[in-house]
């Protein structure tokens, strides 16, 4: 098991170089030069090689991507190339936003899968899980931009419940902060709900023809005694899985809902920095959002591996 | 499924048994999610067709005078906030929805299928290493990588199809290679391999149909993928640019407007479902269909 460890953890290593690399090479060879790229195309040849030779960029590749690529770990990801201000706390401060929301939004899509993907299990092949299994088919199909809107609409529009927007971090006013929370991570989590039953569904119709129900039910324990003690245990593994990936998934959706509801997370930092041309920052933020899938697959795979034994023979 | 991030690995990715299967047991019967999933897309494909030929007005046509009309008569989904026809809008961004997946799906698949052949087919040494960096691609979403062609060479529905269609390779490509090394194991590649035949008689006569099945499946999926990742493209304004109709735009538009008008996300809105349902559907009953993995468990 630590020789598989091992591998795996330099299998990981090498797939972050290697990722940096393509992250460093597409976004400064392949468009000519950032300063020219910051400036625009109308700037002069003066303003330009001042600017390159301010921020290093007229230095050779090689030596600007390990300048970069050696500063990650320490989380310096450079300085912008439009405000001058430095990257790392910027990406730090956003990310902590957009891990409230994410958390927020997989703790819905649980609440809602769970029973969701048991029922449609439980009721195979009857009215009631061919219902449910449909509910989750819609509920895949919905963007969660869409889920997002629609909430606006209703909830902060028509009721007036709720505000449609914005951001109070949790230390400066816990109940303003989660009735910020609250949409956001229902238009997340809701979609995310939907897919994460379908995998519920699945494991827990495979666990239902198992032996040890069977064995279980024998011993005189009720179908949903059965269920509950030894079925959902057994069918939590593959879909915690599951969920470690999707949280890669979301971490991607939460780009789209932050800027439904104008939330200052990561999403927001990358496309505000698309839009003010700044490829440095743009750069260090989709490094980390690739780091973040690369991690939650490595953890996931560790995990699997611990927490099933009969994997570790065969993977 | 509902978004564009990596796929699950292999062992873990077991999304049910189709719900068509469930509803109708019987084998030969068409499965619903077929049939449901096909009148949906082909009513897209229709709507796109007739959009060519004719549209109630011309989507493009600002009249200031009939500025955000609610449904009626003359205007059946209404106006936008520039006078202009919903319905006709919508007809012509099913066009461009299709475009997009056409484009997307088939650089992946033409793409990633040949590559994934290949690589089943290549020395078990070469294949692994190449399937090592194919999944390092699947960390970078569709969506995260049309951000970054977008910062690079600016937006459009060209560089959002591109970027989506390279987004969603690794998908095919390993799709395609653990179908290929299925059918290597088979007997009848055996007898072929001692008839004298080469690898690209047996790749051709023996892999590519016997596959086929399996990349048709995940390209009903990928398609539906492609439609949702353009429309949070275009949402986000980094896919298809005014004033050409695209219902990510649409959606846009019409949150400016939900405090007044929230019929307005209703239309476009719907559209994107119904389109990624129809594909979602139409892929897990042709997976019905003609996955022959699902043989063993459709009878348990």
């Amino acid at each position: 098991m630590l020789v598989q460890l091992a591998r795996r953890t330099a299998i990981l290593l090498a797939s972050l170089v290697v990722a940096s690399i393509l992250v460093f090479w597409f976004m400064w060879v392949l468009p000519g030069d950032p300063a020219q790229v910051a400036l625009g195309t109308g700037a002069t040849e003066e303003a330009v090689a001042e600017m390159q030779a301010r921020f290093g960029t007229d230095r050779p590749v090689p030596v600007q991507y390990l300048d970069w690529v050696t500063g990650l770990p320490q989380l310096d990801f450079g300085q912008s190339y439009v405000t001058g201000a430095a990257i790392g706390p910027l990406i730090i401060d956003r990310l902590l936003v957009s891990l409230w929301l994410i958390g927020a939004g997989m703790l819905v899509a649980l609440v809602i899968a769970v029973p969701l993907g048991t029922l449609s299990a439980v009721h195979h092949r009857r009215p009631l899980g061919t219902a449910l299994a449909g509910v989750s088919q819609v509920g895949i199909a919905i963007p969660n931009f869409l889920a997002g809107i629609l909430l606006i609409g209703l909830v902060s529009v028509s009721w007036q419940l709720l505000p449609a927007g914005g951001w109070v971090p949790p230390d400066q006013d816990v109940v303003q902060f989660l009735r910020r929370l609250l949409l956001p991570a229902l238009s997340l989590g809701v979609i995310e709900g939907a897919v994460l039953a379908r995998y519920v569904r699945s494991t827990v119709l495979n666990v239902l023809r198992e032996d040890f129900l069977r064995t279980a039910r024998a011993k005189g324990l009720t179908p949903g005694r059965a269920l509950v003690r030894h079925g959902l245990r057994n069918a939590a593994v593959p879909v915690v899985t599951v969920l470690g990936l999707q949280l890669a998934v979301l971490l991607v959706g939460a780009v789209v809902v932050e800027r439904v509801f104008v939330v200052p997370g990561l999403g927001s930092l990358l496309l505000d920095g698309v839009a003010n041309r700044d490829l440095l920052l743009v750069q260090g933020v989709v490094m980390v959002l690739v780091v973040a899938v690369l991690l939650l697959n490595y953890l996931v795979d560790v995990l699997y591996t611990v927490l099933d034994p009969r994997l570790r023979a065969t993977a | 499924m509902s978004s564009f991030g990596p796929a699950p690995p292999p062992g873990t990715s077991d999304p049910t048994l189709p719900v068509g299967a469930m509803s109708s047991g019987a084998r030969r019967s068409l499965p619903a999610s077929l049939l449901v999933g096909g009148v949906l897309v082909g009513a897209i494909a229709v709507t796109a067709l007739v959009s060519l030929l004719w549209t109630p007005h011309d989507p493009l046509l600002v009249e200031g005078s009939q500025r955000l009309q609610g449904p009626g008569a003359e205007y059946w989904f209404g106006t936008d906030r520039f006078g202009r026809d919903v319905v006709s809008r919508l007809m012509v961004g099913a066009r461009t929805t299709l475009l997009v997946g056409v484009v997307a799906v088939g650089i992946a698949g033409l793409i990633g299928t040949p590559l994934g052949v290949l690589m089943g087919m290549s020395p078990r040494v070469l294949g692994e290493t190449v399937m090592r960096f194919n999944d390092l691609l699947l960390a970078f979403p569709a969506l995260l990588l049309a951000v970054m062609f977008g910062a690079v060479y600016g937006s459009s529905t060209l560089t959002a199809m591109i970027a989506i269609g390279i987004a969603s390779i690794p998908v095919f490509a390993r799709v395609a290679r653990s179908g290929t090394l299925q059918v290597l194991a088979s007997d009848y590649v055996l007898a072929a391999r001692s008839a004298g035949r080469g690898p690209l008689a047996i790749a051709v006569r023996h892999v590519l149909p016997n596959i086929s099945g399996l990349v048709i499946v995940q390209a009903s999926v990928s398609f539906a993928i492609a439609v949702l990742a353009e429309a949070a493209l275009s949402f986000l304004g980094f896919g298809t640019q005014p004033p050409t109709p695209s219902w990510g735009r649409m959606l846009q538009e019409a949150q400016e407007l939900v405090a007044v008008r929230p019929f307005q996300a209703v239309a476009p809105g719907a559209s994107i479902a119904l389109a990624v349902l129809g594909f979602n559907l139409l892929g897990d009953g042709l997976r019905d269909r003609l996955d022959p993995r699902l043989d063993d468990r459709r009878g348990a």
